[in-house]
């Protein structure tokens, strides 16, 4: 690269870092204060950009921006008052559940309302074009955008160090209930910061418009890229946002100037996986208190009844008996994802460790299966249990890092790592086919029938599940249990927590590699598409739904995501934004998840 | 209620009050309806279309056509299993549709594994139809392959000797730029190929990736993106000047789908496949334009034709095999000659591919709307490798 040429990188590098800190700052805001990881931050700046285009047709660029942000800043604050505050109180992550529904229901709305076209806004007018620098041409927009965001970040600070309002989301983001408990009125206090982080979404999808279209596909594109930038600049830090969002930006324009554009795929993932292993709380970030008073007591997860159980595993082996054959794939597909599900419980419920990247262990199990069969020529039995091993392997390896670090910045750590494996499986054409996958994974002879392919995994999964719940009862269940309620005093009673946590993580992911082997030989083929962040989401979802408190809600969960989606998406058109209204009214009425409602209506 | 369930209940009614009559072939139709619904709803009005005007016209060897159509979810897994619902409890015929390359392979290989005739109307993959090719498996439009070699005739005319190439990092623009840069070299030796960019697909930095091939002094461009990142590019490089002294050569940014967003952005001498619907005049198209037009009340994209083509290939198999049983029909795949918008089309027995072409030509603005001139029709049976190669990649 010449001089001049790096220059201009740098400056594109700039440009990007604006836009990036614009969405990240807001997230961050709402993280601090409220603990809510809201997914759905990237659909409110989606939606800012189709309202932005919508009104600057209509009353040009300029007012159209601070208009949305407004807009926008309202429409959160009405989230806020109507959805997120009803269930402050119930277990943490809830929350999260919420702001997912909220993305699929955000999605189907702009669909409806602005069709499915992408719409291309307006230049900015009097920053239509562009400047010479270096002796090349640099859009005029990007030096204001350049400019931009180190003038909101000015702004954010004046309005956190030098107001009153800011002192108090200062002191709600150290400590909550002390803030609380010195007369803050909490309520007021979470709504004005949703509102500031969504209105400042806003901003940044009004002031993107003249640079991209608005189109339905950038809300997940973009909370990932957020999400990376406020946990690499540390949770909560405004002026942490700032410099990973250059830090982010630079490293991007530069891959790209040097050549390396394929890098761009996972720069961003590879960046926090680097800085959540040497800096666990970010660049500037702190570990902060925990909530003390928002979760009820932690769960102490009776053991299942076996006989009721054991009736069910019955009554599943005799559906062949009684159904057309549709039913035992649908119901093939729930089993996958009810162990999968259970699986990734293990680690959030007993293991306290909250994972975004458990596809990535049903992935390996799934590529292993089927590299062990296409590659290797491994009979089918064969290949399903090198399966497990080979994810456990990876859970392993990752394992080792994750545990070092704890709630949202473990998570994080899960996606980043997650996302690398899936970019390796997208990018490595040759062996694992690249975005195509692999075909002609298919059982053998004797499992070849619906019927016998479903007793089979019916068989697997019931007895993979009755080990892990076995398992939560046995001592070492007990141990887990024990460092995730309070790892120092684990330690004190001679428990090596991280040893624990690290077979549990190894553990979970084996039978997650399990579940990603079945799903491979249940559909012939897999792609990049089995260790995506969509498909971790999904699992995320399904524990969620049916409930972290009991051990058996995740399986309900997974029956009832599964076939939500199965019988809407065949009866309704609009079927992602119904199933995201269905998960909204789910998650109002049953806040412990449906195995909560389930035992609290038993228990009475 | 939902149109099309209304739509699929009359037609269940009337073929139930004709009683007598022969039970309607059933196709089974899955695509990725949500998440790629700029190309997809007008996709849908055209398969609607050649399902009325056949069923008017009496249907096929006596029965009607019904068409029962489900979402994939987008994603392999979801449309595997849809595509078993459509086995199974619908009883289909015939599989039809698919977007994404790797759901069009994913139930491709389905199609394989449960010996039931697939038609994969959209997916571009090249491997469909060669490597992962099978025997239950037909596909209508033209590759990325082909849609590739259309522009070398053109591109290798200009003569000019230092190519950058930009493509969205999947397969689809990996395998396009790989035949790009093969047709190329064989058919202008010499050819430079100076700078290489693949951002992830629609998450282009289109100023960094302007930036960085303009550095690289090109002569010429060739990218396969589309969408978003082509809009995003169009504008960078506009108000960057990359355009100014550079030809550009990109893929399927001529169909309406991706053109029409581009509106005063369009930048003009692009070469480009793509569809310019108000430009043609042969009556075969007039004949779909009209019928498009007064139907919808809208002009047909590219997915329309896609749309109307497929369902008129079925009901064209099943017409020329007399039965709509899979093995009967398969055969009668093979070889099968048909009209299209397009003009006429075959159905080659060697890879199972159509022979559909497109339209090749360059962009130019038009009332600050994006069009196409200068183009003509580019066959699709003469974009295509020997036969040998084919059979090679057939392994059959």
């Amino acid at each position: 690269m010449s001089g001049s040429a790096v220059l201009l990188q740098f400056l594109n590098g700039l440009a990007g870092a604006s836009s990036l800190f614009l969405i990240a700052a807001g997230l961050s805001l709402i993280f601090g204060v409220s603990r809510i990881v809201n997914f759905a931050h990237g659909s409110i700046y989606m939606l800012g950009m189709y309202v932005a285009v919508w009104l600057s047709a209509k009353i040009g660029f300029w007012a159209s921006v601070p208009l949305t942000a407004l807009a926008v800043g309202l429409l959160g604050a009405l989230v806020e008052m109507l959805l997120l505050r009803r269930i402050y109180r119930a277990p943490e992550l809830l929350q999260l559940l919420a702001t997912f529904a909220l993305v699929l229901v955000i999605k189907d709305l702009a669909l409806w309302a602005w069709g499915p076209e992408d719409r291309l806004g307006p230049r900015a007018p009097g920053l239509a074009g562009s400047v010479t620098v270096a002796g090349r041409q640099f859009p005029q927009y990007d030096l204001f955008l350049i400019a931009l965001g180190p003038a909101v970040l000015a702004f954010l600070h004046v309005l956190l160090t030098r107001t009153r309002f800011g002192v108090l989301v200062r002191a709600a983001t150290e400590d909550r209930e002390m803030a609380a408990a010195l007369g803050v009125n909490q309520r007021w206090l979470f709504t004005a910061v949703f509102a500031l982080g969504a209105a400042l979404a806003g901003l940044g999808g009004a002031l993107a418009i003249p640079r991209e279209p608005a189109n339905l596909e950038i809300d997940l594109a973009l909370v990932s890229d957020a999400f990376v930038v406020v946990v690499v600049g540390g949770m909560g830090s405004i002026p942490g946002a700032f410099l990973a969002a250059l830090l982010i930006g630079e490293i991007k324009a530069f891959c790209i100037g040097l050549g390396y554009s394929k890098l761009t795929l996972v720069a961003e993932f590879m960046v926090m996986a680097v800085v959540l292993v040497l800096r666990p709380w970010g660049l500037m970030g702190r570990p902060f208190g925990e909530a003390r008073a928002a979760t009820s007591a932690p769960p102490a997860y009776g053991f299942a009844p076996h006989k009721a159980m054991l009736a069910l595993v019955v009554a599943l082996a005799l559906v062949p008996l009684a159904s057309d054959a549709y039913a035992l794939v649908l119901l093939t597909d729930v089993l996958v994802f009810a162990l999968f599900a259970v699986s990734l419980h293990f680690l959030l419920g007993p293991g306290g460790m909250v994972s975004f990247g458990h596809a990535a262990y049903f992935g390996l199990g799934a590529y292993a299966a089927a590299l062990c069969l296409l590659r290797f020529r491994l009979p089918m039995e064969l290949a399903l249990l090198a399966a497990p091993v080979a994810a456990m392997a990876g859970a392993a390896l990752f394992g080792w890092f994750c545990v070092r670090l704890s709630g949202i910045y473990l998570a994080m750590l899960t996606l980043a790592l997650a996302q690398i494996v899936w970019s390796v499986a997208f990018q490595w054409d040759a062996v694992t086919g690249g975005s195509n996958g692999l075909v002609g994974i298919w059982p053998a002879a004797w499992l070849a029938s619906r019927t016998a392919y479903y007793l089979a995994t019916l068989a697997l999964c019931a007895a993979s599940i009755a080990c892990l719940w076995r398992i939560v009862a046995s001592p070492f269940g007990y141990a887990l249990r024990a460092s995730r309620d309070s790892a120092l005093r684990a330690g004190a009673i001679g428990i090596d927590v991280r040893a624990r946590q690290w077979a549990a993580f190894a553990l979970a992911g084996m039978l997650a590699g399990l579940a990603g082997a079945l799903f491979a030989f249940s559909k012939g083929s897999i792609s990049p598409e089995t260790l995506s962040v969509p498909r971790s989401v999904d699992a995320l979802v399904m524990v969620l739904l049916g409930g972290m408190q009991t051990l058996a809600g995740p399986v309900w969960g997974a029956a009832l995501f599964t076939w939500l989606e199965d019988a809407v998406s065949r009866e309704i058109a609009y079927w992602r934004g119904t199933i995201g209204g269905v998960i909204l009214l789910l998650v109002l009425a049953f806040p412990l998840g449906i195995g909560g409602a389930w035992r609290k209506w038993f228990s009475r | 209620m939902n149109y099309n369930i209304l739509f699929s209940l009359i037609i269940i009614s009337l073929s139930s009050t004709a009683g007598a009559q022969a039970q309607a072939v059933k196709i089974g139709e899955l695509n990725s309806y949500k998440v790629f619904p700029a190309f997809l709803e007008p996709y849908k009005k055209g398969m609607e279309l050649a399902l009325e005007e056949i069923n008017r016209s009496g249907g096929v060897a006596g029965r009607k056509l019904e068409l029962v159509t489900r979402d994939d979810g987008g994603t392999p897994g979801d449309a595997v299993r849809v595509a078993e619902e459509l086995i199974v409890r619908e009883r289909v015929n015939v599989l039809m549709g698919t977007f994404a390359s790797n759901v069009g392979l994913a139930v491709a290989n389905l199609a394989n594994q449960r010996k039931v005739l697939f038609v994969a109307s959209e997916p571009l993959t090249d491997k469909i139809v060669w490597e992962n090719g099978n025997r239950y498996t037909f596909r209508l439009r033209p590759s990325t392959y082909m849609q590739t070699a259309m522009l070398i005739p053109e591109a290798a005319k200009l003569n000019k000797r230092r190519w950058a190439i930009v493509y969205p990092n999947y397969e689809y623009g990996q395998s396009a730029t790989a035949s790009f840069k093969k047709l190329l070299s064989q058919a202008q030796p010499g050819v430079e190929f100076v700078a290489e960019q693949a951002p992830a697909l629609g998450k282009i930095d289109a100023g960094a990736v302007v930036q960085a091939l303009a550095e690289a002094k090109p002569d010429a461009i060739f990218s396969s993106l589309f969408a978003a990142d082509l809009q995003k590019f169009v504008r960078e490089g506009n108000t960057r000047g990359l355009f100014k002294n550079t030809a550009v050569f990109n893929l399927l940014a001529g169909e309406p789908e991706y053109l029409d967003t581009l509106k005063e952005e369009t930048p003009e001498g692009w070469w480009v496949t793509g569809y310019p619907w108000s430009e043609i005049g042969t009556p075969e198209h007039k004949a779909f334009l009209d019928a498009y037009q007064k139907r919808w009340k809208d002009y047909p994209r590219q997915g329309s034709v896609v749309g109307y083509t497929v369902v008129y290939s079925v009901a064209n198999a099943v017409r020329k095999a007399k039965s709509a049983d899979t093995e009967k029909l398969v055969e009668a795949f093979k070889g099968l000659q048909m009209q299209t918008p397009f003009g006429p089309i075959v159905w080659r027995a060697l890879d199972h591919q159509s022979t559909m072409g497109a339209y090749v030509g360059q962009l130019s603005r038009r009332d600050g709307k994006g069009t196409m001139v200068n183009w003509r029709y580019a066959d699709g049976a003469k974009v295509q490798p020997s036969d040998q190669e084919i059979r090679a990649l057939r392994r059959e």
